[in-house]
């Protein structure tokens, strides 16, 4: 790899780091109620209106299943609401272009990626959406499914801190605050950042125009002119990469030249992706009265993310032992980039590529500039892998948090055990309760994941593997295409969001089966992960003395990645070698 | 302490024959169902056992001696830990018949009222219910527990204690209970039975040594959980990879897919067996510690609290200090010379049989080379201490030595027409500050000068504590003493806090503020007015010399009476939970290596390529997937030692004692198996089994 790659990565990685603490810092005085640097004087009336208008006493405590209803209602509210828009398009304003009402399989697909805060993307934007559906649809749960997730942490967090209490705070306070003080200030800040770049903002009807080199097709027409297809673009963007949605505007999503112009706006839209998220460990560490907690999660997730992102860039730089053999150039120097630049964008390159493919994996953003397809077997195996870890290494905004705390449970029992003492996080004491809850949310998704892949290879795989072409989703043979499907239910099993393509999903069983899997994701684990909150909340502080295991060294951090890992590779070991695993083994037996 | 119990050997021949039969009668699925980890294994050994059987009628492609082989070792699996439970059971059987012969039925003297000489009738012992009364005459057994009512005696309890020594059991007082299956050695007693039949302490202990009533623990059960849900997400793994292998095949165009008999080992090996096999005889392991401690828990939980205990309330009388003051300094008054002080202190206490006395005899001898004299040969009067003077002494050859407390020697001074100087004064203040205790020495009209009596620290106490507060321990001192000698004697012992003229109450109000504030607390006790506070207590040891009451309100009894054996009780509860954890992460890494074993063999056939993956190279498929099958079952074997004996607990905190345990048991366990598999592989090829 050149220096320039390292370069490239090592100030992603810094800046990431250093913005951590200030946003951190100030999402904890949202959650906490405390005075928001002046945000309040901005947003506060709107605040209080929305309290005023739908009733809501904000002060009120809610128990966790109380919370959790609160949550599951709006979220199905939002889930309804998505649905009739886009079965209702056709007849509704701000669609220049006509599309019409979309299928039933297809709106449920839709509406479920979309409350679930999975962005998996079943269509294509600028052939199939109309404009209102993208904002009033699309935007809205942009926003309302990120800070839902948000929610669900602060009340975890709000479980670990309270004692012998039976609330975790109020959701209809965490909902709105989130929204109002996080993600619309910094979705502004961005969306002006973006439009400074070049990325669109309109609502004009598609735009005709004459191409400067005319294509010509198999059959001898010539393509002399293009239609560019338009929109309120960078208003979506932003959102879609601050709050780990990842659906994109367009169907190419971020290496569209109008979502993403430039290498300035490539990295503001990366940076976006995982800024939160990071900033949330901060948050962590203030609202439990000890930040080296939170530092300690967020080095979890570096030391996993790192070295996976390094590993892909240096697989892509590589290239393809097939091209070598022929002689072909595959180093980087002045003229070229050199590796493997198939999917790849060449304003881009390898390594914002490679970056990319790994921060909007491990975090359960799902939007690309690069086709992961097309990346090499390991290359493309890294991704895959950072999704079917769970989502926890930075993961969606508060769902990450919170199902890496899972993780810690874990990893904090296995510890507390032996160190000899019944385990503990944060003076709480993980029992039976807690082992049973963290334990669900650990085994829901590979359970969707294999599971769902199973069905699918056995189904419309099988067939085309013996030769059934008709019947087939699958476009390429082999090891590959077990790849692609493994990698689509682990993204919905996940709610990343984000695919391997070259699987046609638009079709009634994939459509059905993902979205099932992405609420089962979803939901199966919000609802445990508040009762753990309820739980913890209700029972009594352990004061931290020489015996207990203390959960910020660099030591615990091994301990939890090491969980992390393990439990990973271990359950999705035989997957992978079946499919990118054997492909990287037949890649470098043949040359 | 003089004590006849010996460390049972791991391996007694006895115990290991009745647990290898013990092994194959715990095959019944009722027995199995309660582990959900083997009882997987065992469903799997009978699924293969099946198709081994059917593939020797209607021979298919994997040969019958493959499938059988691989199923033999899964039945072998099921065995080896079925052997570790039976194992740890055994020691208690052992344990539990020795007692259970203590326990032949006597007869009892049945009185009609509690009295001597109330009418008595011959009863057996198996029909005395609660508040009946008995006689024990010297020889007779005690034939139930009971409470002393009436009488004193002296009673042998080796059969339960193993302590030979014989204790005094008298009425009222601290010492008045009695066990069932002690004998009266001397005099007699009246003795009211407070338990029914099936009830005693004997029986309960039967009962908790056996395992009979063994339920799971706190802890236990959270880690069932964990350790279902890890098998819940393997059984998945394996299931699901029959569809994806079939996909493979038909995408490849060769091989065959996995066959059932290769993923039920797979299965196997994965799911975490080591500690799922392992986990009911840890827990029964760490009951035994408990009793070759000669502590007998009242339930599992309390062994698992002990491991959590934060504060440590411990008496100071008998388990800081020793049980008596001792004499450790003489200060003569102006104008008196230490050796005339020494004398005198000497012939003061010649005939005084108290340890004090004693101790300051033992003092002049040594520091004073004053040797011991008899009153009798001197022609002495002893003066023994009365409540009205509170002094001791002699009259000898015209002298009246006297010696006792500042007060009351100083009205004798006074009364034979003479006065305390103010430097008598003075050292009998500075003794009090530093916690000490002061005797006046006075010859008739003079005072002689100080003696200072203290408490002393037992030897080797403040290392206890030290490593108290590395485990994170915390030690709190209770006394009866006023607050400054008690703070003179806490920092001299180093315990962390004490509390001065402690009362019941005062006791009980200092475990509730302890556990208010989320600490969880230990305490010993033997007295009535104890029972209070240890029934508050989170691990509460009763000493088996204290009263019944005691014994009721605590939650575990120590046989030996001991009052420091609290510490040792906490290193067997740290014990239990380490060897769990331990095992767990080395059963969960064990499973890098079985992959790397069974992945390139289980799809050989369909993809060559992934024989790349085979970094220990095994010979063929079958001896790869028999050689990690077989592992997995020889190191159930192999941890039996550590489950029975615990990994050793360290005081070294915390954070120390994870790394040493992540480097043992995580990265341990990731290495051993890959040579321990290539080890079986090699033998395998070269006895031609495979």
């Amino acid at each position: 790899m050149t220096s320039n790659a390292w370069m490239q990565l090592i100030l992603y990685f810094a800046v990431l780091g250093l913005l951590a603490k200030p946003l951190g810092w100030y999402m904890a005085r949202v959650y906490l109620g405390q005075p928001c640097c002046g945000m309040e004087r901005v947003f506060g009336w709107l605040e209080r209106s929305i309290y005023r208008v739908a009733n809501i006493d904000e002060r009120h405590e809610m128990g966790w299943r109380q919370y959790a209803v609160a949550v599951l209602l709006f979220n199905a509210v939002g889930f309804f609401a998505v649905y009739a828009l886009l079965r209702l398009q056709g007849m509704l304003p701000l669609n220049p272009q006509q599309f019409a009402a979309c299928t039933p399989d297809l709106a449920f697909n839709t509406a479920a990626s979309f409350a679930t805060n999975t962005n998996w993307q079943s269509y294509a934007g600028e052939t199939t959406l109309s404009y209102l559906s993208q904002m009033l649809g699309l935007t809205v749960q942009n926003f309302v499914s990120a800070a839902s997730g948000m929610a669900v942490l602060v009340a975890l967090i709000r479980g670990l801190t309270r004692r012998t209490t039976a609330t975790i705070g109020n959701f209809w306070f965490d909902l709105v605050r989130s929204t109002l003080y996080i993600l619309l200030p910094l979705s502004i800040v961005v969306a002006l950042l973006l439009v400074s770049q070049g990325v669109i903002q309109n609502f004009r009807p598609y735009a005709t125009v004459n191409v400067l080199q005319p294509t010509v097709a198999s059959d001898g027409t010539k393509g002399e002119t293009q239609t560019l297809a338009l929109g309120p673009a960078a208003s979506q963007i932003a959102i879609k990469q601050l709050g780990t949605n990842g659906g994109g505007f367009f169907n190419v999503n971020s290496a569209h030249p109008f979502e993403n112009p430039t290498p300035i706006s490539n990295f503001v839209e990366l940076l976006s992706i995982l800024l939160i998220a990071a900033a949330l460990c901060y948050t962590f560490g203030v609202m439990v009265g000890d930040t080296r907690q939170g530092w300690a999660l967020l080095a979890a997730m570096y030391v996993i993310i790192v070295p996976l992102t390094v590993f892909t860039a240096w697989q892509e730089q590589n290239g393809v032992p097939a091209y070598t053999a022929l002689s072909v150039d595959q180093t980087a120097h002045v003229d070229q980039p050199g590796g493997n630049m198939e999917g790849k964008e060449t304003r881009f390159g390898i390594v914002n590529s490679a970056l990319w493919a790994s921060a909007t994996t491990a975090a359960s953003n799902g939007s690309v500039n690069a086709m992961h397809d097309s990346f090499t077997p390991l290359g493309g195996l890294v991704p895959m892998w950072l999704i079917q870890l769970g989502e926890i290494v930075f993961g969606g905004v508060g769902s990450g948090l919170y199902g890496m705390l899972m993780f810690v449970i874990v990893a904090v029992f296995i510890a507390g055990l032996m160190v000899g003492r019944t385990p503990e996080y944060l003076g709480k004491k993980i029992e039976a309760y807690e082992m049973k809850m963290a334990s669900l949310v650990i085994l829901i998704p590979p359970l969707v994941v294999l599971v769902g892949t199973a069905i699918a290879v056995i189904g419309p795989g099988l067939d085309y593997a013996a030769g059934n072409e008709i019947k087939s989703n699958l476009n390429n043979p082999g090891a590959h295409g077990f790849s692609e499907v493994l990698y689509a239910f682990s993204s919905a099993g996940n709610n990343n969001g984000s695919a391997f393509a070259g699987l046609t999903t638009n079709e009634p069983f994939n459509n059905l089966a993902l979205g099932l899997a992405m609420l089962a994701a979803r939901y199966w684990l919000m609802i445990p992960t508040l009762a753990i909150a309820g739980s913890l909340a209700r029972k009594k502080f352990t004061p931290p003395s020489a015996g207990t295991l203390p959960t910020h060294r660099p030591l615990f951090v091994a301990m939890v990645v090491g969980t992390i890992l393990l439990v990973g590779a271990l359950t999705f070991v035989p997957a992978l070698a079946l499919g990118p695993i054997v492909e990287h083994l037949q890649m470098i037996a043949a040359s | 302490m003089a004590t006849t119990h010996k460390a049972r050997p791991l391996f007694d021949p006895p115990i290991l024959r009745r647990a290898v039969i013990d092994a194959f009668t715990k095959l019944d699925p009722r027995r199995q169902l309660r582990n959900p980890v083997m009882f997987t294994v065992f469903v799997g050994s009978i699924l293969t056992t099946g198709l081994g059987i059917d593939a020797l009628i209607t021979p298919g492609a994997e040969s019958a001696a493959f499938i059988l082989g691989v199923s033999a070792w899964l039945w072998f699996t099921v065995l080896f830990a079925n052997f570790a439970e039976a194992m740890a059971e055994g020691r208690g059987k052992a344990q539990a018949d020795t007692l259970r012969a203590t326990r032949r039925d006597v007869q009892a003297k049945k009185l009609s009222k509690p009295e001597y000489n109330a009418t008595r009738s011959l009863v057996s012992a198996s029909t005395l219910r609660k508040d009946d009364v008995v006689l024990v005459e010297a020889g007779d057994m005690i034939p139930s527990d009971g409470e002393v009512v009436e009488g004193v005696a002296s009673v042998d309890e080796s059969a339960i204690t193993g302590e030979s020594a014989p204790v005094i059991r008298e009425s009222g007082g601290d010492r008045s209970s009695v066990t069932g299956g002690t004998r009266v050695l001397s005099d007699w007693i009246v003795v009211r039975v407070s338990a029914n039949p099936g009830e005693t302490f004997l029986d309960r202990m039967i009962g908790l040594v056996e395992g009979a009533k063994r339920q799971k623990t706190p802890n236990e059960i959270a880690l069932d959980i964990l350790l279902a849900a890890m098998t819940i997400i393997f059984l998945i793994v394996c299931a699901t990879l029959l569809p994806f292998s079939k996909y493979s095949v038909a995408a490849a165009g060769q091989g065959s897919p996995i066959t059932v008999t290769v993923l039920v080992a797979l299965l196997v090996c994965l799911i975490p067996t080591t500690i799922g096999g392992l986990l009911s005889a840890i827990g029964i392991a760490g009951m035994d510690r408990m009793i070759q401690a000669n502590v007998i828990a009242m339930s599992g939980r309390a062994v698992e609290a002990a491991g959590d205990v934060d504060v440590l309330l411990l008496d100071k009388t008998g388990t800081i200090t020793m049980g008596n003051r001792q004499a450790v300094e003489f200060i003569p008054a102006d104008g008196v010379d230490l050796p005339h002080l020494a004398d005198s202190a000497q012939l003061a206490s010649l005939a005084d049989e108290t340890p004090e006395g004693r101790s300051v005899v033992v003092l002049a001898k040594d520091r004073y080379g004053l040797r011991g004299r008899n009153v009798h040969d001197l022609g002495a009067t002893f003066i023994p201490f009365t409540a009205q003077t509170r002094l001791s002494g002699v009259d000898f050859d015209g002298r009246k030595i006297r010696k006792g407390a500042a007060q009351s020697v100083e009205q004798f001074v006074i009364g034979n027409g003479g006065s305390f100087s103010s430097d008598v004064h003075r050292h009998v203040d500075g003794i009090a500050r530093q916690g000490g205790t002061p005797l006046v020495v006075a010859d008739g009209a003079r005072a002689l000068g100080v003696i200072n009596l203290k408490d002393i620290v037992k030897g080797g106490i403040k290392e206890r504590f030290i490593e108290l507060r590395q485990m994170g321990i915390k030690t709190v001192m209770i006394t009866g003493d006023n607050p400054q000698t008690a703070a003179a004697i806490a920092a001299e012992a180093g315990v962390d806090d004490f509390l001065a003229e402690a009362t019941p109450e005062a006791k009980l109000k200092m475990i509730r503020d302890y556990q208010a504030g989320g600490r969880l607390v230990a305490m010993t006790g033997d007295g009535t007015n104890d029972s209070p506070a240890l029934a508050q207590a989170d691990v509460a040891v009763a000493m088996n010399s204290g009263t019944q009451a005691a014994k009721e309100a605590g939650n575990m009894v120590d046989l030996d009476s001991n009052p420091t054996k609290l510490i040792e009780i906490v290193e067997i509860g740290k014990q239990l939970l380490m060897t769990r954890g331990a095992l767990t992460t080395f059963s969960l890494a064990n499973d890098v290596a079985k992959y790397f074993a069974i992945i390139p063999a289980a799809f050989a056939t369909t993809y060559p390529v992934l024989n790349k993956l085979n970094v220990m190279g095994l010979a063929t498929p079958s001896s790869a997937i028999l050689s990690a099958v077989i592992f997995n079952a020889l190191i159930i074997v192999a941890l039996i030692p550590l489950a029975l004996r615990g990994v050793p607990y360290r005081a070294v905190g915390a954070a120390r004692l994870l790394r040493d345990n992540l480097l043992i048991y995580g990265v341990g366990g990731l290495v051993v198996p890959f040579f321990g598999i290539k080890l079986i592989d090699v033998l395998l090829v070269t006895l031609r089994i495979v």
